[in-house]
């Protein structure tokens, strides 16, 4: 229907923006709120389940730096540096998350465990700064004049458009893959009562645990990429509490009860920070992210579905009229 | 060598951290412990208090002492103004909510600091002279900020003990709906529980402030220590909050004596997530 053909039409949109001739700053931006939404949406995947972790700092680090310590220090390319981020994230998601789920932590005291790891992996990086460059960052080393496939580093914009746009593409997928299976079911059933859920044959600790590493892989996937996409990675970035929770509010800000939520989150987020930034220049600094802030605490008193879920609220009570509640519901959830 | 005159100046400075960490977590774990509330945000309302005593005392001259204790009210009102705006509209929300609103109030503090003040690290410039012990050196800001946590905290539990209104909030943290019925105001006690919280972060705001330099982003390096030992010490319980602290600034600082300060903290933390394994409760907690 009419949400079936907007979706084709925004992404023919999306499709044909780089062969248009979008100026080179909007590019720019267009690639970051692609990964950051991409970032923001495997987050949601488990946040929206309760499993809300203030620690994907941790996953978004080890993905960044394993493939520029990869590439720079074994000369590994991060064809195979990113796939091995990935790994390294999941192992971390296993060795935290299932001592965590086993052992029933839950709510605060799980989203302060996470935001310890975060630190952890934060502290690690600086620590080793023999290697990593410590809280001065890092740099990829360039190849050759700076376009290689081989070192998946390209000169032009529109070459990391798309692939950004494809992982953006493949984040929504697998949100959407989720929302419709079983897994949904029983990750909602336990989200609410832990023993009840169990007491109907839900594997409390492996679906917990499957959700997780599902979660840290993105994330950290979406790392390798952000690196590879800057050529610059810095400990406080991409990982640490501040990415974690920027992670955490873009996500609530947009919505993480619905696919695009995240996404626009990340769009509210990032173009809000730049137009500040042009509109005031750059010696107030701080005013957006003070706005941002104000936004947050507001969201979350008065919208706590995010910009994206109240709106969807918003049009399913103006045309829930009877019978099309349910339906609406189901469309909005499929189709968004 | 058999003893390290080094590695006992690295445990007595654990020792004095710990003190201003203890004060911390106090403050945090008497606001959850009543409220039921985690402010992710509470190493920011130090920040916001240290700029305070930095300001009065840089640039007006207000002599050291007062400007502290101007701090500890102006936290204090902070804090109420916290519970007031951000908490209480969303108090029987799902506690996550709560958190997260905090979390927006961190970023909010934190970037109104930069706004006003820039993010150039500030000192006040005052140089505390530096005691030789046997060998040993301890800096006289850290002595007095142990001394004045533990009168903090001794004050604390008097207030607790001794008055009508620490029993009023011994009673809610005991069993919040029960007490609403009996006649207490929970609303007030939450308020002022707030506010005390607040107080115990100026207090800690004025006490660090002599220690370290004011950036907008300084509640980031002791925000997340403080939350660990709350939870090692057992969410709410204020006892086990304060042997916590000193447990995590011995690894803090024995840490960072053999290795590096990082290596310190990643201990440290490493040490919080294997305890959250073993004891989930926290190490003096009780509950199964």
């Amino acid at each position: 229907m009419t949400g079936r053909r907007l979706q084709y039409a925004g992404l023919a949109v999306l499709v044909a923006l780089p062969f248009v001739g979008v100026p080179e700053y909007y590019m720019h931006i267009l690639v970051l709120i692609l990964i950051w939404g991409f970032v923001y949406t495997a987050w949601a995947i488990m946040g929206r389940f309760g499993l809300v972790s203030l620690g994907h700092g941790a996953f978004l680090g080890i993905g960044a730096y394993t493939v520029a310590l990869a590439w720079n220090l074994l000369g590994l390319t991060p064809w195979l540096g990113i796939p091995l981020g990935v790994g390294l994230a999941v192992l971390v998601a296993v060795v935290i998350g299932y001592p965590c789920f086993r052992f029933r932590v839950v709510g605060h005291y799980f989203a302060l465990v996470t935001l310890a790891l975060g630190e952890v992996v934060r502290l690690t990086i600086v620590a080793l700064r023999d290697h990593t460059g410590g809280s001065l960052g890092l740099t990829p080393n360039r190849y050759g004049e700076g376009t290689s496939l081989y070192a998946l580093q390209f000169a032009d914009k529109e070459v990391f458009y798309v692939i950004a746009l494809l992982l953006w593409l493949a984040g929504i997928w697998i949100w959407r893959r989720v929302d419709a299976s079983m897994a949904r079911f029983a990750m909602d059933a336990l989200s609410e009562d832990e023993d009840a859920a169990a007491s109907v044959g839900v594997h409390v600790t492996a679906q917990k645990l499957r959700i997780t590493m599902l979660s840290a892989a993105l994330t950290a996937l979406g790392g390798g990429v952000y690196a590879q996409y800057l050529l610059y990675v810095n400990p406080g970035t991409v990982s640490g509490i501040g990415v974690s929770l920027q992670i955490v509010f873009a996500a609530i800000a947009g919505g993480m009860f619905t696919a695009l939520g995240p996404t626009v989150g990340a769009m509210i987020t990032i173009v809000l920070a730049e137009t500040l930034r042009i509109a005031i220049g750059t010696e107030v600094i701080g005013l957006d992210t003070t706005i941002y802030g104000v936004m947050l605490i507001l969201f979350i008193i008065f919208l706590p579905k995010g910009v994206l879920g109240g709106l969807i609220e918003l049009y399913e009570r103006r045309t829930a009229g009877g019978a099309g509640a349910m339906a609406g519901k189901r469309e909005v959830g499929g189709g968004a | 060598m058999v003893f390290d005159i080094y590695l006992l100046e690295a445990i007595i400075n654990g020792l004095l951290l710990g003190g201003v960490l203890a004060l911390l977590a106090l403050g945090l774990n008497l606001i959850f412990g009543v409220i039921d509330v985690v402010w992710i945000s509470y190493a920011e309302l130090v920040m916001a208090g240290m700029y305070g005593v930095y300001w009065l005392y840089a640039f007006f001259g207000v002599p050291l002492v007062l400007a502290a204790l101007i701090a500890i009210f102006g936290v204090a009102v902070l804090g109420f103004l916290v519970h007031y705006l951000v908490i209480s509209p969303i108090l029987g929300k799902p506690p996550i909510n709560q958190l997260l609103a905090t979390g927006g109030l961190l970023f909010f503090l934190q970037s109104f600091a930069t706004l006003l003040f820039g993010v150039e690290f500030r000192n006040i410039g005052l140089r505390l002279p530096v005691i030789e012990l046997w060998d040993m050196y301890f800096s006289f800001a850290r002595i007095l900020a142990f001394a004045a946590a533990l009168i903090g905290m001794v004050s604390l539990y008097v207030f607790l003990k001794r008055t009508f209104m620490g029993t009023a909030i011994r009673a809610v943290a005991q069993d919040r709906e029960i007490m609403a019925t009996m006649g207490v105001n929970t609303r007030q006690v939450y308020l002022i529980t707030s506010a005390i919280g607040g107080g115990l972060a100026g207090l800690a705001a004025g006490l660090l402030v002599l220690q370290y330099d004011v950036h907008p982003a300084v509640g980031l390096s002791f925000g997340p220590i403080t939350f660990m030992i709350c939870v090692l010490g057992g969410l709410g319980n204020l006892l086990g909050g304060f042997v916590a602290a000193f447990i995590m600034s011995q690894f803090i600082s024995i840490g960072g004596f053999y290795l590096d300060l990082e290596w310190g903290y990643v201990i440290a933390f490493v040490f919080f997530i294997v305890m959250m394994f073993l004891r989930p409760q926290g190490i003096l907690g009780r509950r199964g």
